[in-house]
């Protein structure tokens, strides 16, 4: 099966440069420019082979902006094209300052979980919880990226290995909040 | 001003013939046909003046079959042969039904598929039949109104339908005999139809509740892109289940047993829902069910129907969660479907956003609007440069693992189309075989979400565990439906299956059903089959054509010219052949062999508009 456009990388499609910072403006706009020529609304009434396309297309097109809009992925990519292959399970931080904040983190959601549906005092403290998450998340973006453009891969690797427990970190957070909030 | 095109002798392409397309609002309760004339979209109205057909049909002891209002006169009278809410079963299993309530006034089959099916004077009829009967009346009023046959329709969806219900709904077309341009999930096209005449941008909420359906989508409109951010909802719960309540509690006034038969049970529900009309505009109502007399008010009607509001609420709070979106940004929020009419609905739904909710369009008939809208712009009548919409998935579409635990591949939510490929490896030294179970819902455990469909690679070479590398392919198109590929890596071995959910249809039976319900009509059939083998022949030849004059540099000089004898060969056959088998494969042949010349315009297209957005950055700054 012939896949379009493999040539060209996802900075590439939106004419952007390739580095950890995106502009949003420019690549919501360009993003938005694409789909509306490879959309396949815009081959509705056109012939199967080109519907089947414009849905490889269309994916393609979906699957670069969601790259470039998720931190982890983009970080991830970047590494890739400097042909580095994040394998998460290989990056077992040795960091025993993070591993430690690590257990702290989660013995603090463990005893939210603890608590009483809907009180507002357990709402509140899940609040402030996902805030240091946040902040945590971002400080290791940051990271990533002055390990990234010091091209000192295996750093950068650990700090994507990081980031991917906050992002899990937090997609747990948001499940309570669910459970707690309704 | 604009110059007028001419185009040389022989070279002319053919002239542009307006096409017909409507959209379908498919609703659980009563459904609607729209269509665009001279540019604006108007709901077509049957010969008693009636835009909307009640979604209920009634199969006859002497084999006739009635649609609409004439058939719901017969639900007290004959309830087992009379079907309506069809649409809560499509898609679904038998299990389901015994979850959404024991007590749905029918008597049910069910194939070796899982699938329900009515028993019926006519034999056992599936909730696609039911559907493909509405569908068909629809399509037929269109056809009356226009005096031409159909190009195609767009039909709406609720966006939380599965993949499973969204392929069911998307048979029933096909065995109404309709080409469906796209399943258009019913807050877009409602919005669709608000965001027409607002030059602002910002973010709206379309809430949705039908007859059986309940939808909340996010959307985000910038100079009409429409892009959900996300959706949510429950695709079990609507008016019917106020109705529902509300005959539950005349029965417990009357001091009826719960078990109670067929007759009376509609009996009750025809009562609850005249009730329940009443009081959106009174406070109060006198109900009279055989010898027992009542009053309903609307406070009562609060008690009964509180609960399911909330569940709505809580939906609301979540897709909000999900697209990241405060609720102070938002800046529209509106009401469609039926239910909305229900006064506490909309007190309650304003409550919630914090403004007063907008309900300008008539929500019955505003979903069925948006679809026209969209149908003119796929058929091609309109070029819609200017509206693009980005629809998401509603549920997450995963696989089972190990310990029947689910591993999502594609995550609720997530923009479509897409495509995500995830590798998996062997448990047992030298396993030659992997079985693969596609699953949707958020749950974790594999036995809580839907189960899609099961398949098995086959020929795997024999290696040690974990040595095998077996890619499993999810590509969910613009309509929401999945399709899956698995193959082995190392070896190649490939083994694919387009999805076709376990409660669906096989590709048999639609063929089976098409020919029966034409039995009576079978030159219809045919007509219909070579008419879109036609209409498939002519996109692909004028595609081809025009392709060519454009792009053939990207060919070698033969190639071109093999290709373009073959479309010529193609017209040639077109203008004579009266069989929609031989053009089919013509057709069928034609588009293989030019594959890998629209892979390389695709290509080059995507170059050519990223040079041009390049130029165009130059020229803003």
């Amino acid at each position: 099966m012939a896949y379009v456009i493999t040539s060209n990388s996802y900075y590439e499609i939106f004419s952007l440069p390739v580095d950890w910072n995106v502009d949003r403006l420019v690549l919501d706009r360009r993003y938005h420019q694409l789909q509306q020529e490879f959309h396949p609304d815009r081959f509705a009434a056109r012939s199967d082979v080109d519907k089947r396309l414009a849905v490889q297309t269309a994916s393609f097109i979906n699957d670069a902006y969601d790259t470039l809009i998720t931190p982890i992925k983009r970080a991830q990519y970047l590494l890739q094209l400097d042909g580095v292959e994040s394998d998460q399970e290989r990056h077992i931080t040795t960091d025993t300052s993070f591993l430690m904040q690590q257990i702290e983190l989660r013995e603090e959601l463990d005893d939210l979980q603890q608590k009483d549906k809907a009180s507002q005092a357990a709402l509140s403290a899940l609040e402030a919880l996902k805030e240091r998450a946040h902040a945590t998340y971002n400080d290791l973006q940051t990271q990533f990226n002055t390990f990234y453009a010091a091209r000192q891969q295996s750093s950068a690797s650990e700090a994507i290995a990081k980031m991917q427990f906050f992002a899990k970190f937090l997609e747990q957070i948001e499940l309570l909040e669910e459970q707690l909030d309704g | 001003m604009a110059l007028l095109q001419i185009s040389e002798p022989g070279a002319s392409p053919q002239p542009h013939q307006r096409k017909q397309a409507v959209g379908i609002d498919l609703g659980t309760t009563n459904s609607l046909v729209a269509l665009v004339r001279s540019g604006s979209a108007e709901v077509l109205l049957d010969e008693d003046g009636r835009a909307m057909l009640p979604s209920v049909v009634h199969y006859g002891k002497d084999g006739s079959r009635l649609v609409g209002a004439l058939a719901s006169h017969l639900a007290v009278s004959d309830p087992l042969n009379t079907l309506s809410s069809a649409k809560r079963l499509l898609g679904r299993g038998m299990a389901d039904i015994h979850s959404l309530g024991a007590r749905l006034p029918y008597d049910f089959d069910h194939d070796d598929g899982g699938m329900p099916k009515f028993r019926t004077c006519q034999g056992a009829v599936s909730p696609i039949q039911v559907s493909a009967e509405i569908l068909r009346t629809l399509s037929e009023r269109a056809e009356k109104a226009l005096g031409v046959m159909l190009d195609g329709a767009v039909i709406t969806v609720p966006a939380y339908f599965d993949d499973a219900q969204r392929q069911a709904t998307k048979d029933a077309a096909t065995l109404a005999g309709i080409k469906v341009l796209r399943l258009l999930n019913e807050p877009t096209a409602a919005a669709i139809a608000y965001g027409l005449d607002r030059a602002d941008e910002g973010i709206i909420a379309v809430y949705d509740l039908g007859g059986g359906t309940f939808d909340i989508s996010v959307l985000k409109l910038t100079k009409g892109v429409f892009q959900v951010l996300a959706t949510g909802g429950d695709s079990a719960l609507g008016g019917d289940d106020f109705d529902r309540a509300i005959a539950d509690w005349i029965g417990e006034q009357m001091g009826l047993d719960l078990v109670i038969d067929p007759a009376q049970q509609r009996q009750l529900l025809v009562s609850a829902r005249a009730a329940k009309e009443s009081l959106t505009t009174s406070e109060s109502t006198l109900i009279n069910v055989e010898d027992w007399q009542g009053q309903l008010t609307r406070e009562q009607l609060a008690l009964l129907i509180e609960p399911m509001i909330e569940q709505t609420l809580r939906a609301c709070k979540r897709a909000l969660r999900d697209a990241r979106v405060d609720i102070q940004s938002v800046n529209d929020i509106v009401l469609v479907g039926g239910s909305t009419r229900t006064p506490l609905v909309n007190t309650r739904v304003s409550e919630f956003f914090g403004r007063a909710a907008r309900v300008d369009l008539d929500p019955d008939s505003v979903v069925a609007f948006g679809a026209a809208l969209q149908a003119e712009v796929l058929i091609g009548n309109q070029s819609g440069k200017e509206r693009l919409l980005l629809d998401v998935i509603p549920l997450s579409l995963g696989i089972e693992t190990m310990g029947g635990l689910i591993e999502k591949i594609i995550h609720r939510n997530t923009t479509i189309p897409v495509s995500k490929a995830q590798e998996f490896t062997t448990f047992k030294n030298g396993q030659t075989v992997m079985a693969i179970h596609v699953l949707q819902g958020e749950r974790e455990l594999a036995g809580d979400c839907r189960s899609l469909a099961r398949f098995e690679l086959r020929d795997i070479p024999p290696m040690v565990a974990g040595g095998a590398k077996i890619r499993v392919t999810y590509q969910v198109d613009a309509d929401g439906l999945l399709s899956v590929s698995a193959r082995e890596v190392v070896s190649k071995v490939e083994s694919r299956i387009e999805v076709k959910p376990s409660y669906g249809l096989g590709e048999n039976e639609i063929t089976q059903m098409l020919k029966d319900s034409f039995s009576h009509a079978r030159d219809d059939m045919a007509a219909r089959a070579l008419r879109e083998q036609q209409v498939e022949a002519d996109r692909l030849a004028e595609d081809l054509s025009a392709a060519l004059d454009h792009d053939q540099h990207l060919l070698e000089l033969s190639e071109a010219q093999c290709l373009r004898m073959a479309v010529a060969e193609l017209v040639e056959l077109r203008g004579h052949c009266s069989d929609h088998n031989t053009l089919a494969q013509q057709v069928k042949a034609l588009s293989k062999a030019s594959e890998g010349f629209a892979a390389k315009r695709m290509d080059s297209n995507i170059k050519s508009a990223l040079a041009g957005h390049t130029l165009d950055e130059i020229d803003q700054d």
